[in-house]
């Protein structure tokens, strides 16, 4: 597993594949001809500018590039990349590109979806395409809201909200992408936030250099119908208490001076925040984002408080390795090939009980 | 048996096995011109496998021949009741034959709950060969027979076999270390090598493919043999069987080639591999397993040294989605289905419209609605096909007529599909899925050029002379757009499902472009070259015309030979394309004072050429999961002409 911060396609397993541009490629050469016509302030826009800003550091010819999404406002995202672009139904994206990506090992294919294409009408696909493993990298834009149908509750809503189709509140329980794609047996899941354009890059770049399917969480403010919905994890002051950053290999620390980490809880094997002392300092736990085992990092996706997002980690929860689906299905063709030669038609047809008639 | 059995070690001996058996000629021996058997029995008891090699016998030795099997949806329904009956008809000839047959000359019931599902299609004077193993009080009292048909009367009439099926089996098998109910398990063997004796099949075929497909258990394989043997020898022995048939190959039917016998869904899996070649892409199947189209898959995933990539989604949904996405990078991409698959699929084909990428969306119909008879015939999707999609979202409409058409059809959606970049509707059914029948081998060199162009670059000047790619600026011929495939440089575009402007793609809400979009949509299906329908009106007298679609062609052809034969004028046609229609269907139809159109649904094709034609089309209508029979049609063809 790559320790993966930096490099180019030449040196990342996910893309080896994939063709490299010729020559150096600037933001420039990502932003496609068209107006971009998210509302004004939208979190979109820093996502956007976020990819665009870091597809030259991969260097793949952009040709090779292919942005797939479902429906809704975040799915308007592959109209605005200068590559293959296919913007099609809702929650249907991650199946649609995994045809794609199966079926075209050269390509780099990304899926940008939304909390409800990708949760509600397309959790089945997510799911699967989680498990399976394909070559896939999933942008999940989540504002806990429904944007473009004007704002009812998403999966991933917090109980109560109040909105256009709950007016005395919402009576489901939300889903945590985090929990779920770790259920779904995915092997790389992150989370990160829009307004961080460092972090959010730094997410893209591991996400990118998985084989795999890679699952990425952004948390976007929707400015029209959820506004602040991240805010706490945002105002630099309450932050410092709300947001666990996971590094690879360092302890679990956060707040100021660091001064409160995760442990495991001896009697009950769950984890917990606590305020670090000299006594249990040696206890605090050291991400460990590579555990065959995924138990700890569904533990610590449970820390954040669903409401008030108090403890949500954000990083790269969950990165392991496991075979990666269309490099299996071009090995089984390969297979085929080696052990029964190349198909021929004719002696196909003519297989079987024949009988000849003679004129 | 002509040899003892000493061992089933020597049983299983390749110089013993696939030796051809001849009768010894002691008995009578009768010709004939045609015979329906019909072997019916429990779900679990090997109907379909007995139906199959009896097939493959008759194919080996040259008759033209066409099959129905009919099965319950359940897998195991409870033993010995009338829901648990699974039947296989075979309809073999000297001449060419166009259906499984009406009525059993012969029927083989394994038990009594068999014999009471299937007594009603067997007219008097039947032979009927029962294993009266089975026929004790319990099992005869579980369907209802309060005395044992075979003693009470009620088969007067019928030449009743009654034969200890069972009982003789086991007996074969005695020498074998096999319990009562494995040795039970090959009765039947006994019963197919009974019937191979009496049609004079040749036998050869079936010991080699018993011992192949029991290769790892040489065992069974061996007692398999035996009690086929032990069957064919009872029927040379015993004076029950006092007189064996010969039905002598079709020789002058066929046409000059090799042949095999093949079914609608393996046809098609075969027809689907050659597009791929033909057209020089490789092929994608996305499918999520459902009845009848999951041979097609299973056919399919068994080929990956075609380069053949076949996907099992989590739905139906996953299935075309999957096969969208192949289609944007490329390949030659099918899904298959069934009519509640299609209703899952019809979202994306909308999209596949919208997107206009070649897609093949097999849809191997089945008694509807919803679950509806998952494992009967029926052709009520047509409606669905042609309309079952949100907004004006035309989609071409092909339909095999008969097994081995099933390999031509799907050659000529690929055709439609990758020449006018559409999701093209294949609409097979169960009966030609299951059905068999000869097939003569297509030389691979006479398969249709089925090649595409890739967009390689800019096909568009803007008015300051820059070179651009649109991508949906259209093929003035075709009216196709460019399929521009990720990886080709300088061409790099985003298509979707909202509305786009004419040539840029770019999204367009604007509403004369939208106007314009829908109309060149639906001009583009319109302009689709397709075949003139051909008229069989060998008189040229005929007032009638009997049109027809799909599977129904067999059932109409040879209902309309026998209203000829009976010196009735009437004429045939029979459509492959059922969207667009040919040319001159308009100008046929109106040379014929009546027009009747069959069909199992209540007249859904009747519908479309009502409405399109203004004629005064008759349906005539059945839906009961099975297939027409001849007479029926032709009785109700000849009150068409009458009325």
């Amino acid at each position: 597993m790559a320790e993966t911060t930096t490099g180019s396609a030449d040196t990342i397993e996910a893309l080896t594949l994939v063709p490299k541009a010729e020559a150096r490629q600037s933001m420039k050469d990502f932003k496609s001809d068209q107006e971009v016509r998210w509302c004004p302030g939208c979190g979109d826009y820093a996502v956007l500018a976020a990819v665009q800003g870091f597809m030259p550091e991969l260097g793949l010819a952009k040709e090779n590039i292919v942005f797939v999404s479902g429906i809704g406002c975040s799915s308007r995202f592959p109209y605005y990349m200068n590559t293959y672009g296919m913007h099609s139904i809702h929650g249907r994206a991650p199946a649609i590109a995994t045809g794609l990506a199966s079926s075209r090992r050269d390509l780099s294919v990304w899926v940008v979806t939304g909390d409800g294409d990708a949760l509600s009408i397309g959790g089945n696909h997510l799911i699967h395409a989680l498990r399976r493993n394909v070559n896939l990298k999933i942008l999940l834009f989540n504002n806990r809201i429904y944007g473009l149908t004007k704002g009812q509750y998403s999966p991933t809503s917090e109980v109560g909200k109040i909105t256009k189709s709950t007016p005395m509140g919402s009576l489901d329980a939300p889903f945590n992408p985090v929990s779920l794609a770790i259920g779904a047996e995915a092997s790389f899941v992150a989370r990160t936030v829009d307004s961080d354009r460092k972090h959010l890059t730094d997410v893209l770049r591991q996400a990118a250099a998985h084989p795999g399917t890679a699952l990425v969480e952004i948390y976007q403010n929707c400015n029209i119908f959820n506004d602040g919905a991240f805010e706490v994890l945002k105002d630099k002051q309450q932050a410092e208490e709300a947001v666990i950053r996971l590094e690879h290999g360092q302890q679990i620390r956060f707040g100021a001076d660091r001064a409160k980490g995760v442990v495991r809880d001896q009697l009950t094997g769950d984890l917990k925040v606590v305020t670090v002392t000299p006594e249990n300092e040696a206890q605090i736990l050291v991400h460990d984002a590579h555990s065959a085992s995924p138990t700890t990092a569904f533990a610590l996706s449970r820390l954040a408080d669903p409401d008030t997002l108090h403890h949500t980690p954000i990083g790269v929860l969950r990165s392991v390795e496991r075979p990666v689906y269309d490099t299996q299905m071009a090995d089984q063709l390969d297979t085929a090939i080696e052990q029964n030669g190349k198909g021929d038609l004719a002696s196909l047809l003519a297989g079987g009980d024949t009988w000849t008639v003679v004129g | 048996m002509t040899s003892q059995v000493s061992s089933p070690a020597e049983q299983a001996d390749e110089a013993v096995v696939g030796e051809q058996r001849k009768p010894a000629g002691a008995k009578e021996t009768r010709r004939l011109n045609r015979v329906i058997i019909r072997f019916a029995g429990d779900s679990g008891d090997g109907m379909q496998l007995t139906g199959d090699r009896f097939t493959s016998e008759t194919a080996s030795f040259g008759n033209d021949l066409s099959t129905l099997p009919n099965f319950p949806a359940e897998i195991r329904a409870p033993a010995g009741t009338l829901p648990g009956v699974s039947s296989f008809q075979l309809h073999f000839a000297d001449h060419d034959i166009l259906t499984p047959g009406d009525a059993p000359n012969v029927l083989v019931a394994m038990n009594p709950a068999a014999l009471k599902a299937n007594i009603g299609d067997v007219p008097r004077g039947a032979e009927i060969i029962v294993n009266t193993d089975e026929f004790t009080k319990r099992a005869m009292a579980k369907v209802g027979y309060a005395a044992s048909p075979l003693e009470d009367g009620s088969l007067d009439g019928y030449a009743v076999h009654p034969v200890p099926l069972t009982t003789m089996t086991v007996e074969a098998l005695k020498e074998f270390e096999l319990s009562r109910k494995e040795a039970e398990r090959s009765k039947n063997m006994f019963a197919l090598g009974l019937l191979s004796w009496m049609y004079h099949r040749p036998t050869e075929g079936t010991e080699k493919f018993l011992k192949s497909k029991f290769a790892k258990k040489p065992e069974i394989a061996a007692a398999n043999i035996a009690a086929f043997r032990a069957g064919w020898n009872f029927g040379e022995t015993t004076e029950d069987f006092a007189v064996s048939y010969e039905v002598a190959p079709a020789a002058k039917t066929f046409p000059t080639g090799t042949y095999r016998n093949i079914s609608g869904n393996l046809a098609l899996s075969y027809g689907l591999i050659a597009a791929s070649k033909q057209a020089d892409l490789p092929l994608y199947l996305g499918s999520y397993p459902i009845t009848p189209a999951s041979d097609i898959l299973h056919e399919l995933s068994k080929h990956k040294n075609f380069g053949v990539r076949t996907f099992q989604a989590e739905d139906e949904i996953a299935g075309i989605g999957a096969a969208l996405g192949a289609a944007f990078g490329g390949s030659l991409a099918v899904t298959t289905t069934s009519g509640p698959g299609v209703a899952l699929k019809s979202e994306t084909i909308g999209l596949a419209v919208s997107l206009e990428l070649p897609l093949l969306v097999i849809d191997i119909q089945r008694g509807g609605p919803s679950t509806g008879l998952p494992t009967k015939t029926e052709q009520a999707d047509l409606l669905q096909a042609m309309y079952g999609r949100n907004g004006e979202a035309p989609v071409p409409v092909v339909a095999p007529c008969t097994p081995a058409d099933c390999f031509d059809a799907a050659l000529e959606a690929a055709r439609i599909a990758l020449t006018y970049r559409t999701p093209v509707l294949l609409l097979s059914d169960g009966y030609l899925a299951n059905g068999s029948e000869p097939w003569r081998i297509p030389e691979v060199d006479g398969l249709p050029d089925l090649r595409v162009q890739f967009a390689q670059g800019p096909n568009h000047t803007l008015d300051d002379g820059t070179e651009v790619f649109w991508p949906y600026k259209r093929d003035p011929g075709t009216l196709a757009r460019p399929w521009a495939i990720p990886g080709t440089p300088g061409l790099e575009h985003r298509i979707g499902g909202i509305e786009k402007q004419d040539g840029t793609g770019n999204i367009s809400y604007d509403p004369a472009n939208h106007d314009f979009m829908v109309r060149t949509r639906q001009a583009k299906i319109d302009g689709i070259d397709v075949p003139d329908i051909e008229v069989d009106d060998p008189s040229g007298e005929a007032n009638t015309l009997v049109l027809g679609w799909g599977s129904t062609y067999g059932p109409i052809t040879a209902a309309v030979r026998r209203l000829r034969a009976a010196g009735e004028n009437i004429a045939q046609a029979h459509l492959r394309h059922l969207n667009p229609f040919p040319r001159n269907l308009g100008a046929v139809l109106g040379r014929y004072e009546k027009v009747v159109i069959p069909e199992m649904n209540l007249g859904q094709l009747a519908t479309l050429v009502r409405a399109k034609y203004l004629v005064d089309a008759h349906s005539y209508n059945q839906v009961n999961g099975m297939p027409f029979k001849a007479e029926q049609l032709a009785t109700a063809l000849k009150e068409a002409i009458d009325g």
